[in-house]
């Protein structure tokens, strides 16, 4: 019987010649992740551990980018944590801000994720990097830290579903509608302890930014990883990134799914998760078009320099502003995005359309700052969860959509097509 | 080990920016945690948990973001442990990983109400109804995940295994 991508990466990770879904194994860890809000509990757990020095300095990376640039003294305080850590244990990579941003973004734009890696991150969006052919998944503190005193970690092998996308993709329809469609039929459990392979050819002529938005949101389906195809559009990305030799895996021919599930791009139009929960899709044209009081463009899933160009695309082409009662937070992904788009002329172009473009940061995603919701306000957002206090107060109501539809309810200050424009 | 508590009930998908939303993850103080814990959902929640209540969730409880502040504040809470139909899988690790008891029971999840009188045998992995007189045989941990629990979490199941001693 062969092989799936996730059973074969945690065998060449393990001490065995090969394992099946189902095994308890201890892998060694490529790269282990966390970020200003997990760090903190990790450090802690670390200096609990008591083995003083981490295992290598080289692919530990504490990326200050939730509540950073710091929103407050206490948050100040936690990415202080990380920078004395990253200091004392003489890290590799260092992430100040100004210099780096959203780790989900910033690690697989710099060729720090590689194929055939395994990265354990403390950030649930840790599974975006299935995308460059990582087995990639998130957990707690106190794993992070075990992972940094031992450079191992125990994992469950996971079962595999297939998920085939055929016909060609509409115009205006992106990997975040393929992958909120994805998680609109098989629920917010859909995928619980199970690796995600997306094929067939929708996948194929898919650039890396909407690969990268698709695994990202697999644990919206409550999965453990997911994984792209190792393809030339995969290579071409990877190969002007990589900071070291990698290995890439391809899944066998027969190896064994627990599901497959078809889609229909030809049929496909523009979907959004409506309030309070990643799986509530709907088709764009059967949404009601409330009235919106703020758009939220960025986020570890949205916020690369494709994201963006949408955005600019649309305001050039239409020569239209943003609504003027509509709060406009457009954030790129990391600083090198937010260069891209300087030289680019976008981010003076947003700001002249009336939006507000911020340094990078995960920020209004989870409610931190930059764009905190109030109760009763309505937003759409190209980010990945809309569960109720999210984004801020419990009763304000969040839309996850594609950047193109966040553009278009942001110019008519309701939820709106570009067609419509 | 045996724990009695009564019941605090709640749906299917509880996820973490329920159980403690972001605003407040900018310390890692169990009590600061606790005393927010659930507070979108249930205000009551946080104001009248008794040490040793149980927790009583549908199916996926504490999907959502890694945060380990979610279990911290529930342990923080007081709560003794958690049943629910089934548990997202990076909850489902961190709990064990601090060590906060949780089981998988469906039906002993789906027939518990509200202020039940709940007692646990985490040894012998049961769940007994004080008001229905049922005994529920939850799903029982690989024996891997069982050392950790046994070790009373994963810094300490690590240390033992790396001979640092106490």
């Amino acid at each position: 019987m062969g092989k799936t991508l996730a059973e074969k990466i945690i065998a060449a990770h393990s001490d065995q010649a090969e394992v099946s879904a189902g095994d308890l194994v201890t892998v060694d860890v490529t790269v282990v992740m966390a970020n200003d809000i997990t760090a903190p509990i990790a450090i802690e757990s670390f200096n609990a551990v008591g083995v003083g020095e981490v295992y290598n300095p080289d692919n530990i990376m504490l990326v200050p980018s939730h509540f950073a640039p710091n929103k407050d003294i206490k948050s100040a305080e936690q990415t202080r944590t990380l920078a004395t850590f990253a200091e004392a244990q003489a890290l590799t990579h260092r992430f100040q801000v100004g210099r780096a941003g959203i780790e989900h973004v910033v690690l697989p734009e710099r060729g720090l994720v590689l194929p055939g890696d395994l990265v354990i991150g403390g950030d649930s969006h840790t599974c975006t990097y299935g995308a460059v052919g990582a087995f990639a998944t998130g957990m707690g503190s106190t794993d992070v830290a075990v992972g940094m005193a031992t450079g191992k970690t125990w994992l469950r092998v996971p079962e595999t579903m297939k998920f085939v996308y055929n016909g060609k993709r509409q115009p205006w329809v992106y990997g975040k509608d393929m992958i909120l469609r994805t998680i609109g039929e098989i629920t917010v459990d859909g995928a619980l302890y199970r690796s995600m392979e997306f094929t067939g050819e929708g996948i194929a002529d898919l650039p890396m930014s909407d690969r990268l938005t698709m695994t990202n949101m697999v644990i919206e389906a409550g999965g453990k990883c997911g994984f792209m195809p190792f393809d030339e559009v995969a290579q071409a990305y990877v190969d002007a990134r990589a900071t070291r030799p990698y290995t890439p895996y391809f899944a066998d021919d027969d190896a064994e799914y627990c599901s497959v599930h078809e889609f229909d791009l030809s049929t496909m139009e523009p979907q959004v998760a409506c309030p309070y929960s990643p799986d509530n899709v709907h088709p764009i044209s059967q949404i009601k078009p409330e009235k919106v009081d703020q758009v939220f463009i960025g986020s570890c899933t949205n916020g690369r320099f494709e994201d963006l160009a949408i955005v600019a695309d649309i305001l050039q082409r239409t020569g239209r502003e943003f609504h003027p009662d509509v709060r406009v937070m457009i954030i790129p992904g990391s600083q090198a995005v937010y260069l891209d788009a300087l030289r680019q002329g976008w981010i003076e172009l947003f700001t002249l359309a009336g939006g507000a473009v911020s340094v990078s940061t995960c920020g209004p995603c989870l409610g931190g700052h930059m764009g905190v919701l109030a109760g009763d306000e309505v937003c759409v957002s190209t980010s990945n969860r809309n569960f109720r206090g999210r984004m801020g107060h419990r009763d304000a109501r969040v839309f996850l959509a594609n950047p193109a539809i966040a553009a278009a309810s942001a110019i008519m200050g309701r939820l709106a097509h570009p067609d419509e424009l | 080990m045996k724990l009695e508590g009564k019941v605090w009930k709640y749906g299917d998908n509880i996820d973490t920016d329920v159980i403690i939303p972001a605003r407040y993850l900018v310390t890692t103080d169990p009590k600061v945690l606790a005393a927010h814990c659930m507070e979108d959902l249930d205000e009551s929640f946080a104001q009248n948990v008794q040490p040793g209540d149980i927790m009583v969730g549908g199916a996926n409880f504490g999907c959502g973001s890694s945060r380990e502040h979610a279990p911290i504040s529930i342990k923080g809470a007081g709560v003794s442990c958690i049943v629910a139909e089934s548990f997202a899988r990076i909850f489902f690790r961190n709990a064990i990983n601090i060590g906060l008891p949780i089981l998988e029971s469906a039906e002993a999840a789906r027939d518990a109400q509200p202020g039940d009188s709940l007692s646990v045998d985490l040894t012998a992995g049961t769940i007994t109804n004080a008001r229905t007189g049922k005994t529920y045989q939850a799903r029982p941990f690989p024996p891997f995940v069982l050392q950790i629990i046994e070790a009373g979490g994963l810094v300490p199941y690590t240390r033992h295994t790396l001979g640092i001693e106490i």
